[in-house]
């Protein structure tokens, strides 16, 4: 595209504008913050599987790669384009299957590839796909864009059930991943190489995607979501920006796809399903779409939801469900801006003040979700283990979910809990706006300095 | 002949359902400028909350009852959730009610069980509305409707296709419900603040109208309606947690096709995808039947095999989505819409 190009050049003309003053480690030539930042984080992929060790640890970690760079590839739709997509699974899911088809062929020696780049192939036909099927979402944006990915999700997960041959049918399509001689000892037998594999096309996809979102393309991208209209006026074409961007976000989606058939070693139809976008949107979004990181801590939580808590709850997609309900109310930016909100108080030195407070919301909030967790769990029990008699483990202690005193004593746990929960609400509030309040002064305060 | 009227029957049944759905859709999108994504969480959930008051009082109380019971959740829900996150964005408000689609379909299930029940009709809807009789051999001059289910001797003789009841009943109602919507929207006072507020809701806030409560009842009733179509649905199809997802994706297409902020839109869009659901699974052709008709001949080892010997009656699923694909290349305002976007 050579509208980016033109604007680069424009841009490399004109004097930078002074870098912003204030506690920032910006020391020319070399931007230090930068560099401890991804430092950091190349060392926490290569040292948490040595923290870890046990094999349910490994799994999780590999997991949270692959959900790592699947959600910061949505991200590019959700929080740098504004564009809501509820099929994304498309797209790693189509990618998957073309790197399980990949390595069979290769398997079957009618392609000469090393293993550890048929992620790549994923990551070509999310490319692909997301060019064919993007032409038509994109031209549109808002609520009808959501639609129509919404359509499509479903017009992809219909065609997988009719096409057995491609999509494998009800048992899916399986490979091997070790295949060939090994080279310098690398099979990706042992989960933990396969692990390391992961982490270095997260790394670099990261890296990549971060990168992406300092060009040309990466800031126009930013402002068609914010101002259309301004956009079109400048000459831009809005479509085709959101095109390019649905396009690079397939290219990153498709390589989780692939990463996940290497991983599983068996990709069924349900990777396309309405299911897996929706989980992706969803965490997404409570990580936080507004910054760059938060798609991250929204991986990390898919993995640990998907995989840990629903082995301890079958209620957990309600649970899922009404975080996300709130969150959108209270707290639109996700945990990542929970997280900066109080970096920033902890910044000014204020943290400490409000601690008090914070130990009293998290207390009266504890009391309050177990009432409330222990009804639900004791409602779930008597429709689902009905069977197993009406006694059941909840956190150590057991309920009887036919006794009146269980119900009792949850249901004063629950309203002890949200009365304690107001009460200690209003006086964090207070105390949070007032730290606020001088924080802003203190600002005002440097900036006359 | 009998087969091929009973089933365009059934995709205008089906039709007629989806618009009880999509025009609450439609109703609450071009006014609030809200897809609510959970809509088919309100169909599910009327659908349940009938089933439990027909147990009580009996099914007609309960059809009376339910819609406005799924009316006030939505209601409700609007006046907690909506209205705090409407001045994020239209983003969040879509997210919002995809988030409570997730809790809908988790309460149905904690509250009524994760297997389908035993909705039945009452003995009113139960068994065929009519039978179509057809004579063996002679064309539309063998045909014959009795009303009820025809006799077996007649059976005997002659092909019998019945119609359910139930069906005819939500055609019946489906009708009313556009009559009803028409009335009231273009009749009376309230429906006039409401088109008004469609296009100039500051203009109508300065005249005195209470524009967020206009804005909760639309949504109010868009949900109630949406939880008539769930009773109906839910005596004629299985009430079970997955009948949301059943109809849920298809009332979007319904509401692009059709174009959106248009009720004409709606109307026209449900009965299209309605019969395109059901009628192409009469033909049990394909496209390699296709070209062995016109004389090509497809080699056996071709990539294109597999997806040329699908028949009509298999790709019948996706039609729907094919045709929200072409719609929105060749007529991207949908088929009777105003706005571009």
């Amino acid at each position: 595209m050579n509208e980016p190009a033109a604007m680069s050049a424009t841009s490399s003309k004109r004097p930078r504008p002074a870098e912003p003053a204030g506690p920032e480690f910006h020391f020319r030539p070399w931007n230090v913050g930068r560099w401890l930042v991804w430092g950091g984080y190349a060392l926490l992929l290569l040292l948490l599987p040595r923290v870890f060790t046990s094999s349910l640890a490994q799994t999780l970690l590999t997991q949270m790669g692959i959900a790592v760079i699947g959600c910061l590839a949505y991200n590019i739709l959700l929080g740098q384009g504004g564009m809501l997509s509820f099929g994304h699974a498309v797209y790693s899911g189509l990618g998957g299957f073309l790197a399980i088809h990949t390595l069979n062929a290769v398997a079957a020696g009618k392609l000469a590839l090393p293993v550890s780049l048929v992620p790549l192939a994923g990551g070509l036909a999310g490319f692909g796909f997301a060019a064919l099927f993007g032409y038509v979402t994109t031209r549109k944006s808002g609520t009808t864009f959501a639609m129509i990915t919404l359509g499509l999700g479903e017009l992809v997960w219909s065609m997988s059930l009719m096409l057995p041959e491609f999509f494998g049918g009800e048992g899916g399509v399986s490979g091997n991943r070790v295949l060939g001689a090994p080279v310098m000892g690398i099979t990706f037998g042992p989960q933990i190489q396969l692990y390391y594999l992961i982490a270095l096309y997260c790394f670099v996809c990261t890296a990549l995607m971060f990168a992406f979102t300092r060009t040309p393309l990466g800031r126009m991208l930013n402002a068609v979501r914010d101002n259309p209209e301004r956009v079109a006026f400048i000459g831009y074409s809005t479509r085709h920006v959101r095109w390019l961007a649905f396009m690079i976000s397939g290219l990153f989606a498709g390589i989780a796809g692939g990463l996940s058939a290497l991983n599983f070693e068996i990709v069924t139809a349900e990777v396309v399903g309405a299911q897996r976008s929706g989980g992706l949107l969803l965490f997404t979004f409570l990580g936080g779409s507004l910054t760059f990181f938060g798609p991250i801590i929204g991986a990390v939580m898919l993995v640990l939801a998907t995989v840990v808590l629903s082995e301890f709850t079958k209620a957990w997609l309600l649970y899922l469900g009404l975080i996300f309900l709130f969150m959108v109310m209270y707290a639109p930016g996700g945990i990542a801006s929970l997280v900066l909100m109080n970096l920033r108080v902890a910044a000014f030195g204020k943290l400490r003040r409000i601690a008090a407070a914070y130990l009293a919301l998290a207390g009266s909030a504890a009391v309050l979700l177990g009432g409330a967790s222990a009804m639900i769990e004791m409602l779930y029990h008597l429709q689902l283990n009905e069977a197993l008699g009406p006694v059941m483990g909840f956190g150590g202690a057991s309920l009887d979910a036919r006794g009146a005193d269980a119900w009792l004593g949850a249901l004063m746990a629950l309203l002890t809990g949200a009365g304690l929960f107001e009460l200690s609400r209003r006086h964090f509030k207070a105390q949070w706006d007032q730290a606020q309040e001088e924080i802003e002064r203190e600002i005002k305060r440097r900036e006359a300095l | 002949m009998d087969q091929t009227l009973i089933n365009l029957l059934n995709g205008l049944s089906s039709g007629l359902l989806l618009f009880m759905l999509s025009a609450g859709l439609t109703l609450i999108f071009s006014m609030m400028g809200v897809l609510n994504f959970a809509h088919a969480g309100f169909y599910m959930l009327g659908a349940y909350v009938a089933y439990s008051l027909t147990r009580l009082v009996g099914f007609w109380p309960a059809l009376l009852l339910a819609p406005p019971l799924v009316g006030l959740a939505g209601a409700l829900f609007e006046r907690l959730c909506l209205r705090r996150v409407h001045r994020f964005g239209h983003v969040p408000e879509l997210l919002v009610t995809f988030g409570l689609s997730y809790i809908l379909l988790e309460v149905v299930q904690l509250v009524w069980g994760r297997s389908s029940l035993a909705f039945e009709p009452p003995a009113l809807l139960a068994g065929p509305a009519f039978t179509l009789v057809q004579a063996a051999g002679q064309g539309l001059s063998g045909l014959q409707v009795v009303a009820g289910a025809a006799p077996a001797a007649l059976c005997q003789a002659a092909a019998c296709s019945p119609f359910p009841a139930t069906r005819s009943f939500m055609m019946a109602v489906a009708l009313l419900m556009l009559l009803g919507l028409w009335a009231l929207l273009t009749r009376t006072r309230i429906g006039l603040v409401i088109q008004a507020a469609l296009t100039h809701p500051e203009m109508v806030e300065a005249l005195g109208h209470n524009v967020p409560r206009v804005f909760m009842l639309v949504f109010g009733a868009g949900c109630a309606l949406a939880g008539l179509a769930g009773v109906i649905g839910g005596i004629t199809f299985v009430t079970e947690p997955a009948m949301a997802a059943s109809v849920g994706s298809i009332i979007f297409v319904v509401v692009v096709v059709g174009g959106i902020g248009s009720l004409t839109g709606a109307f026209v869009g449900s009965l299209l995808i309605g019969l395109l659901q059901t009628v192409p699974l009469m033909v049990d052709k394909s496209l390699l039947n296709l070209a062995a008709a016109l004389g090509w001949a497809v080699p056996e080892a071709s990539l294109w095999r597999p997806l040329l010997k699908l028949t009509l009656a298999q790709v019948a699923p996706i039609l729907p989505y094919l045709l929200l694909v072409l719609i929105l290349i060749f007529r991207p305002r949908g088929l009777f819409g105003t706005r571009d976007e």
